[in-house]
């Protein structure tokens, strides 16, 4: 996927939320969703199960107008988070621009975390790509909930954010972060048109 | 001239108001007379009203009336930054000749010539020696040369004696005329007094204008209501806009409640993406410049890449860079390898051009094939002229076929013969045949000349050049290669050489007076090589040659033949044509000392009778340094009866 396409002046940015079943990752779309003007944003395509469990993956496309004379599109993918669909997990994965780890604060659910981590990891490798070379943010959700049942920020850094790259505070239900994460990865992932076309 | 120049940065996007009209004027004439009015021109103002703008102006208006008019921008950073760089790698002066040459010289930012006395000086210099010439300096800063810390005295002179010149604040109208000028650039209708209303707050920085529009660009992009003059004037300061948040953006998602500030988030996102994408494409416009000023630096042209800087980005710049660096590396190696070949193209203009590469590659080919050819074959000998007789007939065979099919059938060709049966005549022949056939130079030369020319580029440190020579050749002949024995580097080269022109499918023939089974001297490598293609031998001319040769000798020299002198010496037994030559000189110069024409009964005089009268050889008698080795009745070979004389016995030898 190209990033810059000079010769159609088209910036193309595909952002995958990623992270383990039920962190908020749908939610964060949504939110996004909510606030962005209907003349900018495509229809929201969500296949979901009954209990609202994201079965295949939901596309929010975002038309963001000319920017310095290119047509910039943003396209925001959420992957199923839970462990039985990695199939669909990779398939979406393909040719993203950028990465939003959405992590759950919860303590309960610091293996989750981990284990999703890893798998972005290894599905990333298996399509030669180097976790190190492509942007990653980290969004530490659900933060608004009792302090006793959440890790912190620093502590979440601690524990999953070894290679020190952005992280976000979130509360996504709230609209808190999301924003701000979504223009971190953006900053990121735009940086990269200095350096050349994305990852393929 | 530096394309460093922002495009846009030209006199009819100005907008011209009163608080720097009159520094728009002077820029105008100096650009229209650059040289002879206000010069140096010196402009200062506060950071953000326009002075680089009006700087990058004037160059291109210079340029816009004459082209020719070499041009150059750069801050006073990237004067100071190349300068330091220049005097590092030695060349200081080349650095300042660049300058001095220059009609329209823009510097930017001088105030931070504070307390850089050797920048100072420089400074100083130049402006003098353009100011001599009467050429162009205008200079920038943020504030008047006097009160720029530290600043020489001299130059302060030097600025007050142009002109100084400076740029207040933008006034009321001004500031609406530049965000109608803005607005409409950027294709954004506001309602009637939008822009008046942002344009009534006291903004007197032209950038922070700038950046009030864009904040009302991005807010209108997302509104469907319009914009209205008090929400403008909000969105400029920056002030809360809750109250006037437009419909759209406040409709919340199903499942998420309204935050409690309900601030625009994704116009906050999009001005910040707009931001990143904005800054990003300045990279490239940087890079590309960056790339520019290398390159010109180093003597490139670099037209393709300010034909980029103009597109605006139309095409892939990385690729465009990528293809232009490539160019210059191109063109570099074909310098290198040209100037090797020929010293002097070093340096031409010729390598300059990433535009025209082919005719760069042209010029190292010409230096390839023309500047020092390989040794040809000598013209006079032609394979027609040779005699053919069963001995030579298989020598003369494959030459044949080899000239209908170089590197096709026999390669190589090694010729093997004692000395003087026409081993050298045979190779230079077919080097000529081969030369009306095969495209590019035929190489031909002995052994010993060979050797000479490796030993002479050693020591002139140009082994690659001659080794080029060689294998620029569309065919190699080499005379004498047993003279290589126990010449390792010789054969070294000649190996390495003898694998590339095999894999190049080029033709190769070589002779030799040593059979190759006996040139144990010669690396086993090189000579089982040898013995790879076809081995001939070259036997002693039979009788029927012997005598057509005495018959062409006999034409040549007395204009008609004798059949029966020529029957006689053919039947001389001689090893071979160098011989005959010899006994043929022997009796032409008796008889030429006697008065009568040579004939048979002379030869045999000559050759085995009574001893001739003594004859005195004219002093001058030169006809030939041929002396008969052989020849004769064997006892009387052993007296000789007739010495050539001296210089004659000198030129034998040295043979």
């Amino acid at each position: 996927m190209s990033l810059v396409n000079f010769t159609a002046r088209e910036i193309t940015c595909k952002i995958v939320y990623y992270g383990p079943g039920r962190s908020g990752k749908t939610t964060n779309l949504q939110y996004v969703y909510g606030r962005v003007p209907e003349s900018r944003r495509g229809r929201m395509v969500s296949l979901a199960t009954q209990t609202d469990r994201t079965l295949f993956f939901d596309f929010l496309p975002l038309e963001l107008g000319s920017i310095s004379g290119f047509t910039t599109k943003f396209q925001l993918y959420t992957v199923p988070g839970q462990s039985y669909y990695n199939a669909t997990r990779k398939l979406v994965l393909q040719g993203a621009d950028g990465v939003v780890f959405v992590a759950d604060s919860q303590a309960r659910r610091f293996d989750d975390n981990l284990e999703s981590l890893q798998n972005l990891q290894d599905n990333l490798l298996s399509q030669g790509v180097d976790i190190r070379q492509l942007p990653v943010v980290f969004q530490y959700n659900k933060q608004d909930l009792p302090r006793d049942l959440i890790l912190t920020s620093e502590e979440m850094d601690d524990a999953l954010n070894f290679r020190s790259v952005q992280s976000f505070s979130a509360d996504a239900l709230h609209g808190s972060g999301v924003f701000e994460t979504l223009k971190g990865v953006s900053e990121l992932v735009l940086k990269r048109l200095a350096a050349g076309s994305a990852v393929a | 001239m530096t394309a460093t120049l922002n495009p846009h940065y030209r006199f009819d996007t100005l907008v011209v108001g009163a608080a720097n009209r009159l520094a728009f004027t002077a820029a105008k004439a100096v650009a229209e007379s650059p040289g002879t009015v206000y010069n140096p021109l010196f402009i200062y103002a506060r950071p953000g009203l326009g002075k680089t703008h009006l700087l990058m102006g004037i160059g291109h208006a210079a340029r816009a009336i004459n082209p020719a008019l070499s041009v150059e921008y750069l801050t006073l950073d990237e004067f100071v930054e190349s300068f330091h760089a220049a005097v590092a790698a030695g060349q200081g002066e080349a650095y300042r000749r660049r300058f001095i040459d220059v009609d329209l010289l823009l510097v930017d930012d001088v105030q931070f010539l504070t307390h850089r006395r050797e920048m100072q000086a420089e400074l100083l210099r130049l402006s003098d020696a353009l100011q001599t010439n009467n050429r162009q300096i205008v200079l920038t800063s943020d504030r008047p040369p006097s009160e720029i810390e530290a600043l020489d005295e001299r130059l302060i002179r030097r600025f007050a004696g142009g002109l100084v010149i400076d740029i207040g604040a933008p006034d009321y109208e001004t500031r609406v005329a530049i965000l109608r000028r803005k607005a409409e650039e950027r294709r954004a209708r506001f309602g009637e007094g939008v822009l008046e209303a942002v344009g009534s707050l006291v903004i007197d920085n032209v950038r922070e204008l700038l950046g009030a529009l864009n904040r009302l660009v991005a807010f209108q992009a997302v509104s469907d209501a319009p914009l209205q003059p008090a929400q403008a004037k909000a969105l400029a300061t920056g002030s809360d806009l809750t109250t006037t948040t437009p419909k759209a953006d406040t409709t919340p998602p199903p499942a998420a409640p309204v935050r409690s500030a309900t601030v625009d988030e994704f116009s906050d996102f999009l001005t910040e993406v707009s931001a990143t994408v904005a800054q990003q494409v300045d990279l490239w416009r940087t890079k590309v410049a960056a790339a520019i000023l290398r390159w010109e630096g180093e003597g490139f042209s670099t037209a393709r890449l300010e034909a980029l800087l103009q597109q605006e980005m139309t095409s892939d710049p990385e690729r465009v860079l990528n293809q232009f660096e490539s160019d210059v590396r191109k063109l570099q190696a074909l310098h290198a390898e040209a100037a090797e070949l020929a010293p002097s193209l070093a340096g031409s203009s010729a390598f300059r051009d990433p535009e025209d590469i082919a005719g760069a590659e042209a010029l190292t080919q010409r230096a390839r094939q023309g500047a020092h050819p390989p040794p040809a074959p000598l013209p006079i000998w032609r394979l027609d002229d040779l005699f053919e007789a069963a001995g030579n007939r298989m020598a003369l065979q494959a030459a044949r076929a080899i000239v209908t099919e170089p590197a096709k059938r026999y390669n190589p060709l090694v010729i093997v013969g004692v000395s003087g049966v026409g081993k050298t005549h045979l190779l230079h022949a077919l080097g000529n045949a081969l030369a009306a056939r095969v495209e590019g130079s035929v190489a031909c030369l002995s052994a010993h000349e060979f050797t000479g020319e490796l030993i002479e580029a050693i020591d002139r440190d140009a082994v690659g050049a001659w080794r080029a020579r060689y294998r620029g050749s569309a065919a190699f002949l080499l005379d004498d290669v047993h003279l290589v024995a126990q010449k390792d580097r010789t054969q070294d080269e000649l190996f390495v050489l003898f694998n590339f022109l095999m894999e190049a499918g080029r033709q190769m023939v070589y002779t030799s007076a040593v059979p190759l089974a006996e040139l144990t001297a010669v690396e086993s490598r090189l000579r089982t090589r040898l013995e790879g293609g076809l081995v001939v031998d070259l036997p002693a001319p039979e009788r029927e040659i012997r005598q057509q040769v005495v018959e062409r000798l006999l034409q040549a020299k007395v204009g008609a033949v004798d059949p029966d002198l020529a029957g006689y010496l053919g039947s001389r037994a001689v090893e071979s044509v160098r011989a005959v030559h010899g006994l043929l000189q022997r009796v032409l110069n008796a008889a030429e000392a006697q008065g009568h024409p040579p004939t048979a009964s002379l030869a045999r005089e000559v050759l085995e009778g009574a001893p001739p009268k003594p004859v005195r050889r004219p002093a001058a008698s030169r006809s030939s340094g041929i002396v008969a080795p052989a020849g004769g009745v064997r006892s009387r070979e052993k007296v000789v009866w007739d010495w050539p004389d001296v210089g004659d016995r000198i030129v034998e030898e040295w043979r």
